[in-house]
């Protein structure tokens, strides 16, 4: 038999139908939907005079909107309240579980999802947001899709896809202290670009990948869009079958041990082969930080800008032109310079490791005076976590406060801007110009370099703190 | 979401010479709150055309009266970041039928594709070429042929085949869409379901 990679594996047994001279009918195990990509698909069905096929498969929780503070109130913003409570109302109409505002299962749909256990290796899941890649991490199929798709789901638990190329990227060795998964992934796309994985799936591989607890295996795959692949996914092993175990919606008993079996199966064969290959050696992987206004656009920490030697045409133009909107001139060195604004949060790095991170790196120092930090916990459960560990006493202690769950200033739909033309050090997941707030200039970083930041006030290396 | 049907266009093109353009510059985060689809044209590209007083930004492309029609050419690796459909609907609701550029991200593609609009992949000469034709005269014009797949900057004659998905081709030439395709096929659906192996999820 034919060598099959993982996800030609999990591909190929979701396969309904392969359209003549089209792509293939794929049919989804599980499907998230936030309030912000699901309205017009609603719409969609209604116009169409459909149901939801399988309402049981999808699970709903309002996240882009959400005001971070004061949760128990209505919230203010018009527009935003309007969207929420659509969301409710539709799943309410078609019977679809929906995780609301304060409630214990609310928080970042990336986040919840592994945290109930409705992510599991083998599923195909996608969900109207390009960081649905998240979920690859268990050994999944997990990609974003349009509303057009969300709405073709909510019809038919099916999507039109054509099957896209296989990428698999190997990282060996041992990662140094102060490097975390995070880094690993600006690194991979600082080399590979941001367009280096269109077209692709990644499955990562090596002992730095496999040494990688849950969540950062998250926040890798989380990341893997921004190099421009469709996803990126992790073939399952102990860890993740141990951080799955007990969890709500995982199988248990007799059951748990025959799915189990299945899911040890999953791993690409030996001889499998990829479109693409890319081989990287941990120990070069140093605390990470962006400069530009795209995620590729990172150095180590240490490092200077890089020049625009060598770069012709509208290369150099678009290159000028992100570094004029961030302000900074080739060959700068990052360390030492000012930030006004320190987020720590998103479905990227928004998990109960992440505020581990930071409290531990924070606990004994103070918050630097001139730096607002907004510390926003990926979800509820993530949020009560924080309380049971007492690193909210910590948090205080060091001068940082925590807000309520919610994307927030990620992408700044609800309240949590970043002023114009201020510096934000943030471990979400996009730079791109005004993300977080128009005029704002974001350098994505791990928690720890975060962390490092903000009792300094300047942008700093979390190895010369810890 | 039903759309006019493709037939082959003729147009001026409106030159966007920016690499990396992505969603959020399309469409900014702010302007996702509606729950319809409607408006969406007058906040492409909000924050690059438009002064924090609301007044126009006269460099900008789209606002110079000399540049008009249903093309819009851009820089590479177009459309990268979110998912959001809002993109390819702003573009769309603009009045462009039409994206060309030499590389696009996948989940835009796939969006401009489900709601009308053509997404036309050229060689990164070609490209140089139609933003070179524009400078020259503005009011130039380009033919977009889809039932042959080429596109022509007429007044040079050079013209380039593009790449589509036959399946997408068809859709796209007659204004159909993906839900009513799978909405046939439930009884299969129905039937993978029943017949899935249960390998891989717990069932
Ligand atoms: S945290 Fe950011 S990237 Fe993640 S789902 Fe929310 S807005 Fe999208």
């Amino acid at each position: 038999m034919e060598a099959k990679t993982l996800f030609d594996k999990i591909w190929d047994a979701h396969v309904v139908k392969k359209v003549e001279g089209g792509p293939n009918v794929l049919y989804i195990d599980r499907h998230y939907i936030h309030e912000v990509t699901s309205p017009v698909a609603f719409l969609g069905l209604k116009t169409r005079g459909l149901k939801v096929f399988r309402p049981e498969k999808t699970t709903a929780t309002p996240d882009h909107n959400v005001p971070t503070i004061n949760q128990h109130l209505s919230i203010t913003d018009e527009l935003s309240r309007h969207q929420v409570e659509m969301l409710k109302k539709n799943c309410h109409e078609h019977g679809i579980v929906h995780h609301g505002l304060g409630t214990e299962g609310h928080g970042v749909v990336h986040i919840i999802g592994p945290e109930m256990g409705l992510t599991q290796p083998g599923m195909t899941i996608v969900c109207g947001d390009s960081h649905t890649s998240t979920h690859g991490a268990f050994g999944a199929i997990a990609f974003g899709i349009g509303t057009s798709e969300v709405e073709m789901v909510l019809a038919s638990q099916c999507i039109m896809q054509p099957k896209p190329k296989k990428m698999r990227v190997t990282i060996n060795g041992e990662l140094g202290k102060g490097v975390t998964a995070k880094d690993i992934a600006l690194y991979i796309i600082s080399k590979i670009s941001t367009s280096g994985g269109t077209g692709h799936f990644i499955e990562y591989a090596g002992s730095a990948i496999t040494n990688l607890s849950m969540e950062g295996r998250m926040t890798l795959c989380n990341l893997s869009i921004e190099s421009g692949a469709r996803g990126g996914m992790i073939a399952p092993d102990e860890t993740t079958f141990e951080y799955v175990k007990g969890r709500q919606f995982a199988p248990k008993d007799e059951e748990w041990e025959t799915t189990l079996a299945n899911w040890k199966e999953l791993k690409s064969d030996k001889d499998a082969v990829f479109d693409t290959e890319y081989t990287f050696d941990a120990a070069d992987i140093e605390p990470m930080i962006t400069y530009g206004t795209n995620p590729g656009m990172g150095i180590g920490v240490t490092r200077p800008i890089p020049t625009t030697e060598g770069m012709e045409g509208s290369d150099k133009t678009t290159y000028l032109k992100s570094l004029q909107y961030m302000g900074y001139h080739e060959g700068d060195t990052m360390k030492g310079k000012p930030v006004d604004y320190v987020f720590l949060g998103s479905c990227t790095n928004g998990r109960i490791e992440d505020f581990r991170a930071f409290a531990a790196f924070v606990k004994g120092k103070k918050k630097a005076g001139s730096v607002t930090a907004w510390l926003v916990p990926g979800s509820k459960a993530v949020e009560n976590q924080i309380k049971a560990e007492g690193i909210d006493k910590i948090l205080v202690e060091a001068g940082f406060e925590l807000r309520q769950p919610g994307c927030s200033a990620c992408l700044a739909m609800n309240d949590d801007k970043i002023p114009e033309g201020k510096y934000s050090v943030s471990t979400s997941n996009r730079n791109f110009e005004g993300r977080q707030g128009p005029g704002a200039r974001t350098l994505l970083a791990s928690p720890l370099t975060a962390a490092a930041t903000a009792v300094t006030g300047v942008i700093s290396d979390p190895r010369e703190l810890m | 979401m039903a759309y006019d049907k493709f037939s082959t266009i003729k147009t001026p093109a409106v030159p966007l010479p920016i690499e990396n353009v992505d969603t959020d510059q399309i469409i900014p985060a702010r302007f996702l709150k509606a729950v319809e689809r409607k408006g969406f044209g007058d906040n492409l590209f909000r924050d690059w055309r438009y002064q924090k007083d609301g007044s126009p930004k006269t460099d900008f492309p789209l606002n110079n009266p000399k540049y008009s029609g249903k093309i819009l050419v851009g820089g590479k690796n177009f459309g990268s970041g979110s998912s959001r459909e809002h993109a390819a609907w702003a573009i769309y609701d603009y009045g462009f039928r039409v994206v060309v550029s030499s590389f696009f991200a996948d989940i835009f593609k796939g969006n401009a594709l489900n709601n009308g609009l053509l997404p036309v992949v050229v060689s990164p000469g070609f490209l140089q070429k139609i933003f070179d034709a524009i400078e020259k005269d503005p009011n130039t014009e380009f033919e977009v042929d889809l039932e042959n797949q080429t596109f022509t900057i007429l007044a040079g004659d050079e013209s380039e085949q593009f790449e589509i998905n036959p399946y997408k081709k068809h859709c796209l030439q007659n204004g159909l869409d993906d839900i009513d395709y799978l909405v046939e096929m439930k009884s299969q659906i129905v039937e993978f379901e029943k017949n899935k192996s249960c390998r891989f999820e717990a069932c």
